[in-house]
């Protein structure tokens, strides 16, 4: 038996009165590529920090390859990379300096080498000499990553790494990722972007208010959930609502079968019900659906 | 595929790297800018210096014969070894807080005592240079004595640590700027200015005597000038015994806030 990439058992956190997590179970494989994914406060970054060491849990376990965070800081520290959340950089340094010294705090010297590898990987090669101060924010989120691979992490998570970054650099970044992980990295990843994740991700965790309310491969979570779906932009919201869809946005109500042949029994309900049908949408299965439903649902 | 997994050689790495480049990294962040982190606190004490000689030489002496500028001199050294020992640990922890990069020094496997140590260490650098630099500065215009040249090293390390440690509690506790501010006009500069860097505490009524024997800024300060004059207030071993317990005092609280984390891993 391997060790687990990342083991996480009941771990529970509190800000005062507001249960961050409540009691959190994950095991994440060795090369696995996995997705954390829930609405904004879920939890998401408050799990990670723990596991990075930069926020105590109040109970439970965190370990990665097989090392307690807390007990076992180093070896749990060396095994893993973060990319934060937060665009977050040291404006005293240049962008060599920085991976270089990045390095030296995780005891390499000499890591040139590495450190050109990573740099021209990301496309930074040509500012490796700039100033932090003098990059856009999408290079900066470059740099974010180069930090957190210098010492050449197993493991891997990054943390919104394509909010508020432009298409271009966000396709280039995840073919990096993707290749980490052809080369054997564990990718934990949280993203707003479902179609990223239902493509890049074998297996998904979906938390809400601080609770995994669903963990499954991405295949598995297609099929369980929202086979098919019908979504209807309707003029009475309440009537359509009443007869079990669930609110999307700005009007559209969605209902989720599993064959289309009940399509024919709904729009009769809604027509009896004058929900005022204006138009209308038919689904295949996407993590989106999913996501919706498994959180309206626990 | 497994094979492919990269691994980690534990304990491969060069011991001390990782507090070494911490170190390394906050002696570079101030020198970067050393205008106005060494520069400018030299400046201010040679202006200080030229003000009081030419106001208050002719007047007044110390210890008998020693000349008021000479007397002022020492003082002057450690009240800027001691403000910019504390200004450079504060301020590049409140930094970092505030920008969110103090994450780069928590996320390697850097023990407590290397982040202590290095901050520390970083600081009583930054005090030193700047002492030296009024120092070689103030040398033209008196005539200062270096009678023992170890008991002024000594209380200029210890002081620098001292305040260096203090500016680690001030920079993990403000959240603010401004909150760093008050820790500094409220207790750092009242404590320097009431330690008897501009006078001998002999010249003063009984009760700020008494005062500054409370003041472990004094025994500093007075230890450090026995250091230049062979002469002082009180016995050079008493304010070594204070300014020593004040450290290990400091360094034990700064070393339990690191340890649980306090405010930097909530
Ligand atoms: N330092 C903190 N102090 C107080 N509340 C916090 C703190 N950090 C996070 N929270 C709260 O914990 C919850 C989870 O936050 P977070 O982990 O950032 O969620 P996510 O990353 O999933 O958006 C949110 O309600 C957030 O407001
Ligand atoms: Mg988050």
């Amino acid at each position: 038996m391997t060790v687990p990439a990342i083991r996480i058992a009941s771990v529970t956190k509190s800000y005062g009165a507001l249960k961050a997590l409540g009691g959190v179970d994950l095991e994440i494989g060795q090369g696995e590529f996995f997705g954390l994914l829930g609405p904004n406060g879920a939890g998401k970054t408050t799990l990670i920090s723990a596991l990075a060491g930069l926020v105590r849990p109040d109970g439970g376990v965190l370990e990665v390859m097989g090392h307690d965070v807390v007990r076992d800081y180093r070896n749990a520290r060396r095994n893993l990379g973060v990319v934060p959340q937060e665009l977050v950089f040291d404006p005293f340094f240049t962008v060599r300096e920085l991976l270089r010294i990045q390095s030296g705090y995780f005891g390499i010297r000499g890591n040139d080498d590495w450190i050109d590898e990573i740099l021209a990987s990301l496309d930074l090669t040509a500012k490796a000499s700039s100033n932090m101060r003098s990059l856009s924010g999408g290079m900066k989120r470059r740099v974010l990553v180069a930090q957190a691979l210098v010492h050449r992490p197993p493991v891997i998570v990054l943390d919104e790494p394509t909010a508020g970054v432009d298409v271009e650099l966000r396709q280039g970044l995840w073919q990096f990722v993707r290749k980490l992980n052809r080369d054997g990295h564990t990718i934990v990843l949280t993203t707003h972007y479902l179609e990223e994740a239902e493509t890049l991700c074998g297996r998904i965790a979906m938390l809400k208010a601080g609770k995994v309310v669903a963990l499954d491969t991405t295949d598995n979570l297609l099929r369980r959930f929202a086979t098919h779906s019908l979504r209807v932009k309707v003029g009475q919201p309440a009537a359509a609502l009443a007869l079990g869809g669930v609110e999307v946005d700005g009007g559209w109500v969605e209902f989720a079968f599993d064959s289309f042949a009940e399509v024919e029994q709904v729009l009769a309900r809604l027509r009896e019900a004058g929900a005022g049908v204006m138009e209308m949408q038919l689904g295949e299965p996407d993590l989106e659906r999913v996501f919706i439903e498994v959180m309206h649902r626990v | 595929m497994s094979e492919r997994v990269p691994r980690i050689e534990v304990g491969a790495e060069a011991p001390w790297v990782g507090f070494r480049t911490l170190l390394y990294k906050e002696v570079l962040r101030f020198w970067k800018v050393s205008f106005q982190t060494v520069m400018a606190p030299v400046l201010n004490a040679v202006l200080f210096l030229l003000i009081f000689s030419h106001v208050l030489d002719r007047h007044v002496t110390v210890y008998g014969d020693i000349a008021y500028t000479t007397f002022l001199v020492p003082g002057l050294v450690m009240m800027s070894l001691l403000q910019n020992a504390f200004a450079n640990s504060s301020s590049s922890l409140i930094q970092s807080k505030i920008t969110g990069n103090i994450i780069f020094v928590l996320l390697p496997p850097l023990s407590y005592r290397e982040f202590y140590a290095a901050y520390v260490i970083a600081s009583v650098l930054r005090g030193l240079f700047v002492g030296l630099g009024v120092l070689l500065v103030s040398i033209p215009f008196v005539e200062l004595q270096l009678a023992y040249p170890l008991w002024v090293l000594s209380f200029a390390v210890m002081g620098g640590a001292i305040l260096g440690s203090l500016g680690v509690i001030a920079g993990i506790w403000a959240d603010k700027f401004d909150q760093l501010a008050a820790f500094q006009n409220f207790l750092i500069m009242p404590l320097t200015m009431l330690s008897g860097v501009f006078y001998s505490i002999h010249g003063l009524p009984q009760l700020w005597q008494d005062v500054s024997h409370v003041n472990p800024f004094f025994f500093m300060i007075d230890g450090f000038r026995y250091g230049f004059f062979g002469q002082s207030d009180v016995s050079p071993w008493l304010s070594l015994g204070v300014v020593g317990g004040c450290f290990v005092v400091l360094a034990a609280i700064t070393l339990a806030m690191l340890a649980k984390g306090y405010k930097l891993r909530a």
